[in-house]
């Protein structure tokens, strides 16, 4: 039985125009960028072709785009590089406590090089307010950073109007775009924000490659010392195959919305009709508007997620309890926590996440086994063991 | 896909505690060729950058990554499930607790009977599991009055009956130990014949989560103060040296004590009221007739209402002694040595045998003395 991948939001398969520009930046542009011969101009060449592509991809002039590992590099460079560059502005940053850790734990480091840190809780709808972000902005605040799309839930966040609270009192505004790039409209000037991050393989690119944006004017100090790569900003030597592949990835992604969006979310919304239909006791986190076309977030009350993520796995099933964690441990998801979900319903969340090769064939054969599993499951919970 | 996909969550399979040690390994792999459909799980039962792990250590904690390789070599899935706040609760801070009254705990019994016969059995349940499989060595029959008997595993170097004493009728009925029946060199062979990179994988000994800097250390950082010293006190209560703590004490321990006496002196009391040890000769330890054990536990036997005849096991593989049970209120039990015996530490199960079958076993309760 082929595997029903729904996990697109943790990472995407690679697709096969990026696997070819992949491999023959690989395999043909081997050559160093910094090098001044002939060789190293091709790849030159490539890298700087690459980085019109994915510039223009966000609406963003190409000198704006630096690459990157990946999401949560660009996200440390911003955050970090960014309020260490102002540390003479002020020593004040805020985020949402919905954000992915590699922001959320790199403004709670920042806190031990003596930077204060506001954490703005979402609301039940799973967005940030920008009153509230507004509120928790002082004089001091030298950085904002809250997400474009939350990578669990899928909910879009008022970026627009976040940046320009941001703007309003003299900070800057960092957005984290991973999961939103390729879903919807990425686009730096109507959004208006300093910074951005992007990451190549939530967008069928390669894993170890991502951008960031970084409007002109804006001050970064760089994570890492090295030669000149990158304005100096990240160097060391370019990954060029990763950088073309994202390139591609990214051009790809952008050009053919909103058609595969709506493919996206027809799929999606068809997914959750049904479990709200078929399934008793259930709940939505994370509403249907607002919300990236391919997330979906459901908890089954008085389940454990982790039981019902290990027997859609057996039956070749893929998705998630929120997001991957390392170990491939699981623990509840801080971002239901920070919508004021309770514990116990947190505990019984799903993510389903949809993707370019998903079908509705495969919908429908989730929908053949979920209700059984939750069922089963939910008999179980109600008899005690070892009594 | 490496691994076997199956087509309906409701046939019965078997779920397999899997440390990533050869004996888990091995029981995986006899299950499997008995042609059981096999779902193996590994447990994460502690922050990994929380504890500096012993290597090789008991059936706990392995490295993941071994037990991801022996399901992939063996071709069955795997999953690591947290299990980090049961553990922290009934097992780590249990372990704390007890050494900090004075006692010596075996934190391998609540790990069976909690973490992996509870917690771990009810997540097995959720995958449709009507069967639990561990790598213990000890074996589950048919016993007398309808109930399975516990006995001890064939190999009698490696027995683990001790520390599944604990365990329910309802439990057993849900266990399986394919490796009760093999001895440590056939469970070695079976690993070297399947190509498992774990075959000659150090044997666990210490407990898991303890880190090399021994117990100890590992009490005095978790409960957060420092380890308080406090006097040594000879049979006539005269102060004979200091202790470091108490909780580097256990009743019957000679090595450490640092008192020097013409003859070896032994622990014979651990007691937090006075924050004293107690230390007594060779001679002077051997006077324990009667314990009291509580929490105790009849698993091949219903509860009697007489007197039963015991071969009690007072230690981990210390040699049995006979002695005679007697059930007391309140789930106690009183055990009477047919020769005086070394005292047992409070805290240490006792098991109580009846030839390979394990009758029951529970906690000794301390002695009062004076």
């Amino acid at each position: 039985m082929d595997n029903i991948y729904l996990d697109n939001a943790a990472t995407t398969p690679v697709r096969p125009e990026v696997q070819e520009a992949f491999s023959e930046a690989l395999g043909r542009t081997y050559g160093n960028p910094s090098s001044i011969h002939t060789v190293g101009q091709e790849a030159k060449k490539l890298l700087e072709e690459s980085r019109e592509r994915a510039a223009g991809a966000i609406g963003s002039p190409p000198g704006n785009i630096i690459f990157t590992s990946g999401g949560t590099e660009s996200d440390n460079l911003a955050v970090a590089g960014c309020a260490r560059a102002y540390k003479d502005k002020g020593n004040h940053i805020v985020c949402s406590g919905i954000e992915h850790h590699a922001v959320l734990n790199c403004c709670k480091a920042l806190q031990a090089e003596g930077f204060e840190l506001t954490v703005v809780p979402a609301n039940t709808d799973c967005i940030v307010e920008p009153e509230r972000v507004a509120e928790a902005i002082r004089p001091e605040t030298v950085l904002v950073s809250v997400m474009y799309a939350n990578n669990e839930t899928g909910t879009l966040q008022p970026v627009r109007e976040l940046c320009a609270a941001a703007h309003e009192a003299g900070a800057l505004f960092h957005t984290d775009a991973v999961q939103a790039a390729g879903k919807v409209e990425v686009n730096v000037e109507k959004l208006g924000v300093d910074l951005m991050s992007l990451s190549g393989h939530k967008i069928y690119g390669p894993k170890g490659v991502g951008a960031l944006y970084i409007r002109s004017g804006t001050k970064l100090l760089p994570l890492v010392y090295g030669g000149h790569h990158e304005k100096s900003i990240r160097p060391g030597t370019e990954n060029v195959p990763g950088i073309a592949a994202f390139a591609t990835a990214l051009e790809l992604a952008a050009a053919e919305l909103p058609g595969s969006a709506n493919r996206l979310r027809g799929l999606k919304e068809t997914l959750a009709a049904a479990i709200l239909e078929n399934i008793p006791a259930v709940q939505r986190n994370g509403g249907a508007e607002n919300s990236l076309p391919n997330v979906l977030n459901v908890s089954f009350e008085g389940v454990d997620g982790e039981s019902i993520l290990l027997n859609l796995d057996l039956l070749g099933i893929s998705v998630s309890t929120g997001s991957a964690c390392t170990s491939g441990a699981i623990e509840p998801s801080h971002v239901l926590l920070a919508m004021g979900v309770p514990p116990r319903i947190a505990q019984s969340s799903i993510r389903f996440s949809f993707g370019r090769e998903n079908t509705e064939g495969q919908v429908a054969r989730v929908l053949e086994v979920l209700p059984d599993i939750i069922r089963r499951l939910r008999d179980l919970s109600v008899k005690k063991i070892g009594e | 896909m490496t691994n076997e996909k199956r087509t309906s969550t409701v046939k019965p399979v078997t779920v397999v505690a899997i440390s990533g040690g050869v004996d888990s390994s091995v029981a995986a792999a006899v299950l499997k060729e008995q042609g059981r459909d096999v779902i193996g799980i590994g447990l994460q039962l502690v922050d990994p950058e929380d504890v500096c792990v012993t290597p090789g250590s008991c059936c706990g904690i392995e490295s993941m990554e071994d037990a991801r390789r022996v399901a992939e070599k063996l071709g069955f899935p795997f999953y690591v499930l947290n299990f980090k706040d049961v553990f922290r609760t009934f097992v780590t801070d249990y372990f704390i607790d007890s050494y900090l009254r004075g006692e010596t705990p075996n934190p391998c019994v609540p790990c069976n009977d909690v973490i992996k016969f509870a917690e771990l059995l009810r997540s097995a349940r959720g995958l449709g599991a009507t069967c639990l499989a561990t790598g213990h060595y000890a074996r589950i029959e048919p016993g007398s009055g309808g109930r399975l008997a516990l006995k001890k595993g064939i190999d009698g170097n490696k027995d683990q009956s001790y520390f599944l004493y604990s365990l329910t009728q309802e439990q057993l009925a849900a266990a399986s130990f394919p490796l009760g029946g093999m001895t440590k060199p056939q469970t070695r062979a079976v690993a070297r014949d399947l190509g498992l990179k774990v075959h000659d994988k150090q044997e666990s000994q210490d407990i898991c989560f303890v880190g090399v800097e021994g117990y100890a250390a590992f009490i005095e950082q978790r409960c957060g103060h420092a380890l308080e010293p406090g006097p040594i006190l000879d049979d006539s209560g005269a102060v004979v040296g200091e202790h470091k703590g108490l909780v580097n004490y256990t009743i019957g321990q000679r090595r450490g004590l640092g008192v020097s006496f013409p003859e070896p002196m032994y622990v014979v009391d651990v007691d937090p009221g006075s924050n004293s040890i107690a230390v007594t000769t060779a001679q002077g330890l051997k006077r324990q007739n009667r314990l009291v054990l509580d929490r105790v536990n009849y698993v091949s036997i219903a509860p009697p209402s007489a007197p039963v005849r015991v071969s009690a096991m007072t230690r981990y593989r210390k040699a049995e002694v006979p002695a005679t049970m007697s059930p007391l209120e309140g789930g106690a039990a009183s055990l009477e040595f047919d020769d005086p015996q070394e005292p047992t530490a409070p805290g240490q199960s006792v098991v109580l045998y009846d030839g390979d079958t394990v009758l029951a076993g529970g906690i000794a309760v301390r002695e009062f003395r004076g």
